[in-house]
């Protein structure tokens, strides 16, 4: 059924099934949209910052502006330790953006509405962060589960909380993303589908709602993109500059 | 007739439901694991490339970009400020020079009144020491002159009077005598003919 909200984010194959011991890895459209952001990213930052001029010409502006963009992100929350992590945030934050502002083209794919491809990337983060931490701090890290200045009668309990809080972090993180881009896409295919069988005479409504939800959605997928990037520094930030 | 609109009812009521369940089938894709594995392979591998290729080779071009475009900045601040000192050292120069030279040319001025006035003076007390000398002179002779005209005049008076004695009546009178008279006569008219 064409009109069920739930098929554009079917999953389907792209050319021939791959198999590496009986794991399928086949090219599927959600690995096209990958690719394709990923390309485009690097299309755009290359042309962005293959020219040294003094007065920046629109892409490099683009380029340095986002560069600037991320730089202040990470010195704001994570403080100048953040430094060495620029790349990475900056490769997340950009993913994230083009995969969700592709998914805004008609007929495209959302990546970022897929549970699994936003929790790999929160799994990612969280044990990146949890490695940081150890390495920087080596078990004082755990400290980070004991807050100061809490009385020791309500110790026991603040710790568990604490510890359920940060092993939730992939789970808030990725559902947070997956949620919001499902819960769009899906809002904007059901008010489509309106406008086709209400037709002529009542799709008017439900035709400017969609051209609404389709702003708010590009809104969305800026603040996503910014809200996952974000949550990142600042776990990266407790993992750096352990002070809770 | 009415079990047959049960069943009709019935019937629609299935075939609905069964439609509704048909595209709940499908249910999420998102929860399928059909291609969770492809999914987590093909991310791995486009954001890993992307990452490597964004931190190894484009960042650091950007932020060589923004540094050169600092650093230049900061470089032509620095020459305007250093041109600006440069240029305000010119101008006070200039003013000084400009003061300088008008208090030479006050100087100069000042100095060529002096010596006018000087000269002036100079030829002045000349002039006026030549005029005294001559105004001197003149008084002399003046007085020279007050001294001698009396007499000469009394001469005169008294040959004139004599000549005339001599053509109304004919005859020689003393000299001495009219002379005497005459004298007589000047001495109480004195007042009369000089102003001194």
């Amino acid at each position: 059924m064409a009109t069920n909200p739930m098929h554009q984010f079917n999953v389907y194959r792209i050319g021939p099934e791959i198999k590496i011991d009986q794991i399928d890895i086949s090219f599927t459209n959600a690995s096209l949209f990958m690719v394709m952001s990923s390309l485009i990213i690097l299309i755009i930052f290359n042309l962005g910052s293959i020219k040294k001029n003094i007065i920046p010409n629109k892409v490099q502006l683009l380029a340095e502006l986002s560069y600037s963009f991320i730089s202040k992100m990470i010195s704001d929350t994570a403080g100048s330790k953040g430094k060495p992590y620029f790349g990475f945030i900056f490769s997340l934050f950009m993913f994230v953006l083009f995969c969700n502002m592709l998914g805004m083209l008609p007929y495209a794919f959302t990546v970022t509405s897929h549970i699994i491809v936003t929790f790999v990337l929160a799994a990612l983060i969280f044990i990146g962060v949890t490695v940081i931490g150890f390495i920087k701090h080596g078990l004082g890290y755990l400290k980070l589960f004991v807050p100061s200045g809490v009385p020791i009668v309500l110790l026991p309990l603040i710790v568990v909380i604490e510890v359920i809080s940060y092993l939730s972090r992939p789970i808030s993180l990725s559902v947070r993303l997956f949620a919001n881009m499902m819960a769009g896409h899906t809002m904007m295919k059901v008010f489509g589908g309106f406008v086709i069988s209400l037709g002529l005479v009542g799709g008017w409504l439900p035709l400017g709602f969609s051209v609404a939800l389709t702003g708010l959605e590009i809104l969305v997928a800026f603040l996503q993109a910014y809200v996952f990037a974000i949550l990142t520094c600042i776990y990266l930030n407790d993992a750096l500059n352990l002070h809770h | 007739m009415r079990k047959r609109l049960v069943l009709y009812l019935l019937l629609s009521v299935i075939t609905f439901v069964s439609n509704v369940y048909g595209a709940e089938s499908e249910g999420m894709p998102q929860l399928n694991p059909e291609f969770w594995v492809s999914q987590i392979f093909w991310l791995i591998l486009t954001f890993g490339f992307l990452f490597i290729i964004l931190s190894k080779f484009i960042l650091p071009k950007i932020s060589n970009n923004l540094e050169l475009r600092k650093s230049q900045i900061l470089d032509n601040i620095e020459t305007a400020e250093k041109q600006k000192i440069e240029s305000e050292n010119k101008i006070k120069e200039y003013e000084t020079l400009i003061n300088n030279s008008k208090n030479e040319a006050r100087n100069y001025f000042n100095d060529a009144r002096k010596k006018i006035i000087q000269d002036i003076d100079k030829k002045r007390e000349k002039v006026e020491e030549e005029i005294n000398l001559e105004i001197q002179n003149a008084e002399k002779e003046i007085a020279e002159l007050k001294k001698n005209s009396p007499e000469k005049i009394n001469k005169i008076a008294t040959d004139t009077s004599a000549q005339l004695i001599k053509q109304l009546i004919g005859e020689e009178i003393n000299n001495s005598s009219i002379s005497a008279i005459v004298e007589d006569l000047s001495k109480k008219n004195k007042g009369k003919y000089y102003d001194n």
